[in-house]
């Protein structure tokens, strides 16, 4: 045999040699402290991939843009840091586009690089051209066309800064090849441009003043925790807020761990797939209190009916959510930490001993359960799952119904250890996100809990877990079905099954095995305790297939459109009406 | 005169100061488009610092939404501000070019009611007369209501143009 010569990979250019743009992005990139970025090439990016050579960035290359995308976003969630992605031109940039919006839609910072054809080819139809700033521009934050390679330093500057201040969101920079080829000889730092942006500060001491005052006529008042919350850091001011007050605290799906949900003052997640004790303490409270949530129609169901007579008041940064759904008596646009922090040395400690015993009746009379009578529940997986890490481990949904069981079984003690695509509920997040979590948190125990459905839909990202040895662990609920969609048609169409039988499902097991990936399979109660626990410990990546019941249905349920009044707890053994509500 | 109160009162005129750079425009109308608000006219032109653009926009429909879409438009990256501007706060201009054919009949007509509303012919050709006016909207709504019997064949509308009174900056 002829011995090939090794191709040797030419080292970087000698340091005084004139930067092109994609060095001097990459530079950038690194001054911002970027760690990693997820992505894959193609033709319009080789040069920025080029400029990646020897960068002290790593990169992570994907099996798919959205894989990428949504890495991004696990690693900004877990850490508080912008992730990064960086795919090609055309199709490339429309992949990330899901990833883009489930982004935007929970106010993620993340900065998405796209190639984008050489500039005198704009708009004449070159191949892999797709006018990605304009298919975007619902769901960015802001983007940016690069027109002059010497724009390139300001341009990330601003969208460094853009992304993670104020309402966090996502940044998009498309970069013309002639761009990023140009030479650069502009300065690696300059000034912004920006006059129109401004942060929100700390909020109006006023308004502040007149919340405390709300809460001193309160017999019982209740905390909403949000999102937003968790972005600005305001878990010690909350905590502090709510041990004064002595008041009772529910979360949204995103407002998970804030409070602590293992304290006797937390009722979980309210809303549609939410406690009923969360859900009855809502309509019983005289005062709302959001912190960081945008009381959306999966929480507040009916707005018309959202917690009548009770007193609501407002905490958001973004004033474009003041008024929007529900409207307060009284707001505060601010950063949440602040504002709390403020609140704190205004408000005096409150005897809410009756509203407490209230609360933890309907805790008692309504607790959630399931059995173990009928087989193995994807319930009982989570919660062992649960029993096991103690709210310990970073847990990653996917979307459907084990995204509800997961929100109601698995309690959350940080802001940052509930990660789940809320607002855009995207199937084929929780995976990948996993994985930019694990990068991210390189120590944490990080569990995705995904259905079988949403991820068959970005499972080629295994071959980017085997390759880093990342020790991500993926829970797969097997239910042989689209299963939220076949409880909705159970419930709510004559359970005339549409469209959701998942016939043709891989076997888990083998199929982790052939990427050199562990693979677990439990379908019996009783192993599950013994197998998870040794799953978790694995070094690697481990697949545990968990085969369940198929038709288990989540409950408690608000059908869509109905307020909290309208809550289903039991099983209902009479057809529903449809829901009138969105989806 | 003015129309119908009930369209007076949903129509809305906001006056927005924007970044000069590309996309602004598809930016603030997609605020728009996405609540399926209708824009009735929309004028863009340089400020006098030429790095920022005046948008004056009018459009239809309720309050609530109008607020809303000022809201987010006002986080736009590329916004300064963005207002919506009565007729009490603000002065408002408009202007129109109408096209009339040229009969002897509409001549006289024409610069008869020209006179009345502050119009001028600005051009006049064997076929047509185009005349040109600048008023209110509501002064050129009821001039172009009286030309319609002289046969308006084209009519070209400049949309509102509003500058707040006083101190205040629009
Ligand atoms: C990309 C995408 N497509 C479709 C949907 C609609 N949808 C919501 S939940 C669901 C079923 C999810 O099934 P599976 O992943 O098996 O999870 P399960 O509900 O069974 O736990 C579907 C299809 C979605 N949320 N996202």
């Amino acid at each position: 045999m002829i011995k090939k010569a090794k191709k040797k990979t030419s080292k970087k250019p000698a340091s005084k040699k004139q930067l092109n743009g994609a060095e001097a992005l990459v530079k950038c990139l690194e001054n911002h402290g970027v760690e990693y970025i997820f992505g894959l090439p193609g033709g319009s990016v080789i040069p920025i991939f080029d400029a990646l050579v020897g960068s002290k960035i790593k990169l992570i290359l994907t099996r798919h843009e959205q894989g990428a995308t949504h890495m991004a976003d696990g690693y900004a969630r877990a850490t508080g840091k912008p992730g990064v992605a960086l795919v090609t031109s055309g199709p490339g940039s429309t992949n990330a586009v899901t990833g883009i919006m489930t982004a935007h839609m929970d106010s993620v910072p993340m900065i998405v690089l796209t190639g984008q054809t050489i500039s005198p080819m704009l708009g004449k139809d070159a191949f892999q051209e797709a006018d990605i700033s304009g298919i975007s521009m619902p769901v960015v934050k802001h983007s940016y066309l690069v027109k002059k390679t010497n724009d390139l330093p300001r341009i990330v500057k601003e969208a460094f800064y853009i992304t993670n201040t104020g309402r966090p969101g996502p940044v998009l920079i498309d970069l013309p090849k002639d761009i990023t080829s140009g030479s650069f000889k502009g300065s690696l730092n300059p000034k912004m441009d920006i006059p129109g942006y401004s942060v929100p500060g700390k909020g109006n001491q006023k308004d502040i003043a007149k919340v405390a005052q709300l809460f001193k006529a309160s017999k019982k008042p209740l905390l909403l925790i949000g999102h937003g919350a968790a972005i600005a850091n305001a878990e010690h001011a909350v905590r502090a807020l709510v041990e004064k007050l002595k008041v009772p605290v529910v979360n949204t799906l995103l407002g998970k761990g804030v409070f602590p949900e293992s304290s006797p003052l937390n009722l979980g997640m309210l809303g549609m797939h939410g406690t009923a004790y969360a859900n009855k303490a809502l309509i019983n409270c005289d005062l709302i209190c959001s912190i960081g949530s945008r009381w959306d129609d999966r929480i507040n169901g009916n707005n018309d009916e959202f917690c009548i007579g009770a007193t609501k008041i407002h905490i958001d940064i973004d004033p474009a959510e003041i008024g929007k759904i529900v409207q307060p008596d009284v707001s505060v646009v601010g950063d949440a930490r602040f504002v709390v922090e403020e609140l704190l040395k205004l408000v005096e400690p409150q005897d809410t001993g009756k509203w407490l015993q209230e609360v933890d009746f309907y805790r008692k009379e309504f607790p959630l359960k399931y059995s173990d009578d009928e087989g193995l529940t994807a319930q009982k997986v989570i919660d062992e799952l649960y029993q096991i890490t103690k709210g310990k481990a970073t847990v990653v949904t996917d979307v459907g119904q084990h995204q509800m069981w997961a929100a109601q079984f698995c309690l959350a003690e940080h802001g940052n250890k509930f990660i789940s695509s809320g607002g855009a509920g995207t199937m084929g997040f929780g995976f990948p996100a996993a994985i930019g979590a694990q990068f991210g948190n390189p120590k944490d125990l990080v569990v995705a809990i995904c259905g079988d459905g949403g991820f068959q839909m970005t499972l080629c990202e295994l071959a980017t877990a085997a390759i880093h040895k990342l020790p991500v662990k993926v829970i797969v609920i097997d239910n042989k079905y689209l299963g939220m969609v076949r409880q909705w048609q159970e419930l709510f169409f004559g359970n005339r099954l549409s469209g959701v039988d998942l016939e043709g499902n891989p076997d888990f097991v083998k199929l982790a095995e052939s990427y050199g990936i562990k693979g677990v399979h439990i379908d019996k109660v009783e192993d599950v305790h013994k197998k998870l626990t040794a799953a978790l410990n694995h070094k690697g990546p481990v697949v545990i297939h968990a085969e369940v019941i198929k038709e288990g249905n989540v409950f408690p349920m608000v059908p869509a459109g109905k307020s909290a009044h309208h809550i289903i707890i039991e099983p209902p053994t009479t057809q529903l009406e449809k829901p009138t509500g969105s989806t | 005169m003015a129309k119908s109160n009930i369209k007076k009162k949903d129509t809305h005129t906001i006056s927005m100061l924007v970044a000069n750079k590309p996309g602004v425009l598809v930016r603030v109308a997609l605020v728009f488009a996405r609540r399926a608000y209708n824009i009735d006219a929309l004028v863009v032109s340089p400020a006098v610092n030429p790095r920022y653009s005046r948008m004056t926009i009018t459009a239809k429909g309720d309050p609530d939404t109008l607020d809303q879409i000022i809201k987010q438009a006002s986080k736009l990256i590329d916004m300064i501000h963005a207002e919506e501007h009565s007729d009490v706060d603000a002065t408002h201009r408009e202007l129109a070019l109408l096209k009339l054919k040229a009969t002897a009949a509409n001549k006289s007509a024409v610069a008869k009611l020209a006179k009345k509303f502050h119009a001028r012919i600005i051009n006049e050709s064997k076929d047509a007369i185009i005349v040109e006016q600048t008023g209110t909207t509501e002064d050129l709504d009821a001039f172009e209501a009286l030309l319609k019997k002289c046969g308006i064949i084209e009519m070209v509308r400049s949309g509102k143009l509003v500058m707040a009174k006083g101190k205040e900056e629009t």
